[in-house]
């Protein structure tokens, strides 16, 4: 099972380490990974996506919520997630075409270089997948995910 | 005030309380030890002859008084030595602090000469670890440790300080109280909750008290006794839960478990209803958990949240300290509890105990273990403090010995350390220097720390070690016999293996016997026990003696072997 979860910790040294190790110590993969801080606190929240044994996430969730940093720790089936793509393409491709698909899922044309252009796209991460796997044809050169963020609805 | 960090550490000692550091020093923690030369007659420091053995040290003299133990290491190997002890303490909620040394902050990450990320090793082991960057934050943290240590779930927190902070001067202001915005222990447990439990405990027709180490470390002992002699319901008691009800209480089944009675098993495996008192669920406990408690629902009270549904589905948790929550719940207990409605269950799960005692096949050729277990209990005074090693003579006494009280048994239950029963038995003598204390080991783990003799010796703790020594690995021995078709596998330490005893305690300062028969034992108790010096018993024991009944592992417990094959 995929899960999502917001992490709500204090910013210091070590936190992330501690959070990330009781999903390592369990085995389990992290999919994706966002830490910022939160605006006008000393919190920062991180947001994680796993996959794996519900009864494992529950636990998972009551170690988290153990660890003296952490704050909150936010499970919903009620979150928007958002996900951002920076794509990076060969000039000689169709740029009206690009352009045209990268509107599709909430993106535009970020930078024009000599050789190369960037295009980025914010929208749902199966939504993502989508715009990766149609841009396909146009061969880009490379693909940088930001990983999911959430909030809650 | 402006101080070194170093002479913060030691001041907030002072200021916590603490009497005795266990440790050992070297170059990163030399700081810390210079100031506490300074501090002579203020604050005592036992030099143990291994990190390990300091916070084995720390961790039975926290378990014994209640207090939180204290040890001091240095950086690198001091630390990763005292890992072992660390994770024991953890794994069994023990409180303690363990300090430090670490290269200078600007050597950090540089490879430096006895540099270890510290940090990164003990997190998964500590209820807390910091790294300590800047001398102005010490106080704090230094406080947050204790306030860590000992609040909520108790447990082990390190602190790891550069050398360079433990030089550098600060502002030192101690804080009196600390509050932490991300820590709140629930101590209060739900109303609701608990009067449903009480409303459960009184419809059920067969309910089962299951006592575990939480009901010692909240010091609830006399409630729960209470709890039990108002409801009169059958109670069984987890490894670490021992002595809070009196080995004699008539409403114990006795230990639960791989190792437990088999009145006290079958009563979990028939119950309808397990009230959990501070214990979790151990999978040493539960046996096949697809068939543990089939027909039972679940009262669980804990102070930690995440033990509640961990292993097992829980129909009403209460989150709490098991004392408060108690104090809660006694008023509704005589209220709506009447103990005439579990009569019939009573009589059922205590015919069991009559069915199948706890009992062993006494000898005239050879010295029994479980003899020697029961023996002891006759000589020793009624408040003698016991520590254990790990293995067979574990269970043994875990089986065997009268206990009385809360902490007079102090073993390492979770993580289950060969080596902590010594350095274990010399913390609690310095905890309690009036009372006699007693170690029982095996030849096995006696070997591990066996280097504390002196220690012993240099600051007059002069503990007993009954070593009930069978020439073998003995727990791993019974599980090749049982398992793996007797093929004994590096288990058997006859030969060259032994040492001689005597002579190794003499070395050291300590007096050793050499016991082959009962009126031997019983006189060399006696010796040791006038001697005032560290003492060992070294007792030939019937070699090949099982400890029983067992639960086989990943066996539903109603499958618990009561004799040995062929006998009966």
């Amino acid at each position: 099972m995929r899960k999502v979860i917001a992490v709500i910790v204090e910013n210091e040294h070590g936190v992330l380490a501690r959070v990330v190790n009781m999903f390592a110590a369990r085995g389990y993969n992290i999919l994706s990974l966002t830490v910022a801080p939160i605006p006008n606190s000393d919190l920062s929240r991180m947001t994680i996506m796993s996959e794996g044994e519900p009864k494992v996430f529950e636990q998972i969730v009551k170690q988290l919520y153990k660890l003296i940093p952490v704050y909150k720790v936010i499970e919903s089936d009620n979150f928007i997630e958002k996900e951002m793509a920076m794509v990076k393409f060969s000039l000689e491709n169709n740029l009206a075409d690009i352009d045209a698909l990268a509107r599709c899922y909430n993106g535009s044309i970020s930078n024009v270089g000599e050789d190369t252009i960037v295009v980025s796209v914010v929208d749902r991460p199966v939504r993502i997948d989508n715009f990766l796997k149609a841009i396909k044809k146009f061969k880009p050169i490379e693909i940088v995910r930001s990983g999911v963020s959430v909030i809650e609805r | 005030m402006v101080i070194s960090g170093a002479k913060m550490v030691i001041e907030a000692l002072l200021k916590e309380g603490v009497e005795v550091v266990f440790g050992y020093p070297g170059g990163a923690i030399m700081q810390v030890y210079d100031e506490l030369y300074k501090y002579k007659g203020k604050i005592k420091h036992i030099l143990t002859k291994h990190e390990q053995g300091a916070i084995h040290a720390a961790d039975g003299y926290a378990r014994s008084s209640g207090k939180v133990g204290v040890a001091f290491v240095t950086s690198g190997p001091g630390i990763t030595n005292a890992v072992t002890g660390i994770a024991t303490a953890y794994t069994d909620s023990v409180p303690l602090v363990v300090i430090s040394g670490q290269v200078p902050v600007n050597a950090i990450g540089t490879d430096a000469f006895q540099e270890i990320d510290a940090v990164g090793i003990t997190r998964p082991c500590t209820k807390h670890n910091f790294l300590v960057k800047s001398v102005e934050e010490l106080p704090f943290i230094l406080k947050e440790a204790f306030y860590l240590a000992r609040s909520g779930r108790p447990g082990p927190i390190h602190i790891d300080i550069p050398k360079d902070v433990t030089i550098k001067e600060g502002k030192f202001t101690y804080p009196e109280k600390i509050e932490l915005k991300t820590y709140r222990p629930t101590l209060k447990g739900n109303k609701r909750a608990i009067k449903r439990a009480v409303e459960a405990i009184a419809s059920a027709k067969r309910p089962l008290f299951y006592i575990g180490g939480g009901a010692v470390a909240s010091g609830s002992y006399k409630l729960v006794r209470e709890l039990v002699k108002i409801t009169q319901i059958p109670a069984v008691e987890t490894l670490m839960g021992r002595g809070v009800l009196r080995h004699d209480c008539p409403y114990l089944l006795g230990m639960v478990g791989m190792h437990g009675s088999y009145a006290a098993n079958m009563g979990m495996a028939e119950a309808d209803l397990i009230i959990s008192l501070g214990a979790r669920f151990d999978d040493r406990v539960t046996g096949k958990l697809d068939e543990f408690a089939k027909n039972a629902e679940i009262v669980h009270i804990d102070i930690d949240p995440s033990q509640i549904g961990k292993v097992v589905e829980t129909k009403y948790p209460i989150v709490g300290d098991l004392k408060l929550v108690l104090e809660d719940m006694l008023p509704l207990i005589v209220e709506k509890v009447t103990p005439e409605r579990y009569q019939e269950w009573r009589e059922l799960v205590f015919r069991y105990n009559e069915l199948h005692p706890l009992t062993y096949q006494d000898s005239d050729e050879v010295i029994k273990p479980q003899w020697v277990i029961e023996r002891t209990g006759e000589l020793a005074p009624d408040d003698a403090l016991i520590t254990t090693d790990v293995g067979q003579h574990q269970m043994w006494t875990a089986q065997f010995y009268p206990f009385n009280f809360p902490r007079q048994l102090i073993t390492s239950g979770g993580l289950g350390t060969m080596g902590f029963g010594f350095p274990a038995s010399l913390g609690v003598k310095e905890a309690f220097p009036d009372r006699v204390v007693i170690n029982f080991t095996g030849d096995g783990s006696i070997m591990m720390n066996i280097q504390e003799i002196l220690t012993g010796t240099r600051y007059k703790l002069p503990v007993i070690n009954i070593i009930l020594n069978n020439n073998y690995l003995g727990m791993v021995r019974q599980w090749q016999t049982m398992f793996y078709q007797d093929r004994l596998s590096e288990t058997d330490l006859s030969g060259e293996h032994q040492p001689d005893f005597v002579k190794l305690a003499e070395s050291m300062g300590g007096i050793g016997f050499n016991v082959e028969t009962k009126e031997e034992f019983d006189r060399a108790f006696k010796e040791a026990l006038e001697s005032g010096k560290v003492a060992f018993l070294n007792v030939k024991v019937d070699r090949r003696e099982d400890v029983l009944p067992m639960v086989p592992p990943n066996s539903p417990l109603k499958n618990i072997l009561v004799f040995k094959e062929g006998q009966e």
